[in-house]
């Protein structure tokens, strides 16, 4: 892991997966900034943790349930009202299948 | 200046009237904050309405509860219902909740008057305070220099004596460090104990919800109101929260103090001497103090900066222009969620999502974010060695004083090391607290840091109370803005 380099490639990739628009100068600088954490967290990588086991959270979780009866929500009008675009009651999105090339 | 908890005695007795307490602080921030830039948003005529309601309420012979009337500024990644939220970032544009969060409802219920949100790191990712799409606030006791982060704008308000009480939100030390570097008293409480319901989050087995106070017993006596079960969070403890304030007189007699050499070796020379110097002090009052080792805490901060930007990367997913704030319109709904995104985080955000994508995505997610949550089981483990030994430990909570503004916003790895006394607490899920304790050579405020195993919150504050004592916090600056240099 250690001195792994980024490559402008590679970034792009991450911001695919990230679902953000990135210029190549903001490419070029989080590949360079982001091998610098990598480096720094590569002493964790080095670490010895055979037998340890992952901590996700720091309590002990548990499913937590309530009684099933009914009570107010929030109304949907006040959560529509904060949207950028609604039709019929409902969120309004741009076309979500791509049309053929 | 009047402590919070003198003053709800003084409102409750009917000594002042709320209102009278509330147009002095509204007074104080509409001439200070031009200055300091705490607050993204002042209630003037919320706040006024609630303190109204309080006088009738006393009037009529009722109790408004243990803050009546005391101003508290809240950070703005916590849900206020009506009154915009912004988390500093222009991705939530425009956005009103439809609810408050739940420590914003006990603040109301125990009689506090909520006067205005705070400034932070955009999404509270940042430990200056500078990452805010709406400009960086200042530390009041050099106008040059930041407040820490993320919660700076709550840590300066208090600072500054704008407000007696704010909140902030701690998932690295976003309460301690800024406490510290402005010289108030910030707490981080046990995971769990307080409710996260209505705190936008940030990465959520890190983030808690903790107060700011000039003085412990106020922050303990915020504590109490915020602290407790709330059905509305499944992470919050079922038991009710222990009670701070009335053991805080009790001393460190026969207690033992470890005071482990990575939280005071590696910090500035002046911020270890008063390290040193807090154990004296906790000795001299009859605790045992023992220096220690735990060397796994230096693993907290790669640790942290791996799984703290992976939670947040897949929290921040919900950010999509579709159901509130910003959208940028794009020819698909893929491309509308990319420029929405592009133009609505600020280059922190974006370099936390990239990080945190890169750490969970297929080839590395074992070798980073799996061995990070491995690590972090080293660490719970070395603590509970540690307290096996130790009732509480003694260190550090910034490795600096306040630096200044823009010297660490190109180098996020110096700017990320700010926070390698807290990332441990954090992580094992357990309670510290900042308190000052002196100040350097150019009068810049230093904390000293106690951490304490998980629900220990009582101990914490007694701890800090005889620190406290020792020395008292450094006197905060004059309100008059036009005073202050490189406003």
């Amino acid at each position: 892991m250690t001195g792994e380099k980024l490559t402008r490639d590679d970034a792009a990739y991450v911001a695919r997966l990230a679902r953000i628009d990135l210029t190549d100068e903001e490419l070029d600088l989080y590949a360079g900034q982001l091998a610098v954490v990598l480096d720094h967290a590569a002493q964790v990588a080095a670490l010895d943790t055979t037998g340890v086991g992952p901590t996700a959270h720091p309590l002990p979780l548990k499913n937590v349930l309530r009684p099933d009866e009914p009570r107010p929500c929030l109304d949907r009008d006040v959560v529509l009202g904060q949207a950028p675009a609604v039709e019929d009651g409902r969120f309004l999105v741009p076309r979500i299948l791509g049309e053929p090339e | 200046m009047t402590t919070a908890l003198a003053l709800a005695g003084q409102v409750r007795r009917g000594e002042v009237s709320a209102a009278e307490v509330v147009d002095r602080h509204l007074a104080a921030i509409d001439e200070a904050d031009g200055a300091v830039h705490a607050f993204l948003t002042v209630l003037h005529d919320g706040a006024r309405r609630r303190a109204a309601e309080i006088d009738r309420r006393i009037a009529a012979g009722e109790d408004p509860g243990p803050l009546a009337g005391v101003p508290v500024a809240v950070k703005d990644n916590l849900c206020t219902a009506g009154v915009r939220t912004t988390c500093s970032s222009r991705i939530l544009d425009g956005w009103c909740p439809p609810y408050d969060a739940t420590v914003v409802e006990r603040l109301q219920g125990a009689g506090a008057v909520v006067v205005g949100k705070t400034n932070l790191d955009e999404f509270a990712m940042g430990s200056s305070t500078e990452n805010s799409a709406f400009g960086p606030t200042r530390n009041p006791y050099a106008a040059d220099r930041v407040p820490g982060g993320s919660s700076g704008g709550s840590a300066a308000a208090v600072a500054a004596g704008l407000v007696p009480l704010a909140l902030g939100s701690d998932t690295g030390g976003s309460i301690r460090q800024p406490a510290a570097l402005c010289g108030v008293v910030g707490m981080k409480p046990t995971y769990g104990m307080v409710s996260r319901y209505g705190l936008v989050a940030f990465a959520s087995s890190l983030d808690q919800v903790g107060p700011f106070g000039t003085t412990v017993a106020d922050a303990a006596g915020l504590f109490e109101v915020i602290a407790g079960h709330d059905p509305l969070d499944s992470t919050s403890l079922e038991r009710p929260a222990p009670r701070a304030v009335e053991t805080l007189d009790e001393g460190v007699e026969g207690l033992r103090v470890g005071l482990p050499r990575e939280l005071v070796e590696g910090v500035a020379p002046d911020v270890g001497a008063r390290v040193q110097r807090a154990a004296e002090v906790l000795a001299s009052a009859g605790a045992t103090v023992t220096e220690c080792s735990i060397p796994e805490l230096a693993y907290g901060l790669p640790a942290y900066y791996l799984l703290a930007p992976a939670e947040a990367s897949s929290n921040l997913s919900r950010y999509d222009g579709v159901r509130y704030g910003l959208r940028v319109e794009g020819d698909d709904v893929e491309a509308m969620m990319r420029a929405t995104r592009a133009a609505g985080f600020g280059a922190e955000v974006k370099r936390r999502i990239m990080l945190g994508t890169y750490a969970l995505s297929a080839g590395y997610y074992d070798a980073y974010y799996g061995q990070a949550q491995k690590v972090r089981t080293l660490i719970i483990n070395a603590f509970d060695e540690a307290y096996r030994h130790a009732d509480v430990l003694l260190g550090a909570t910034t490795p600096t004083t306040a630096f200044p503004l823009g010297a660490k916003v190109d180098d996020p790895m110096a700017m990320y090391l700010s926070d390698v006394c807290t990332v441990p607490s954090n992580l094992a899920g357990h309670p510290a607290i900042s308190v000052p304790f002196g100040a350097d050579g150019d009068g810049l405020p230093i904390g000293v840091q106690v951490l304490a195993p998980a629900l220990c919150e009582p101990l914490v504050f007694r701890v800090a109370a005889v620190l406290e004592e020792a020395a008292p916090a450094p006197v905060a600056p004059a309100l008059a803005g036009a005073t202050w240099s490189g406003r």
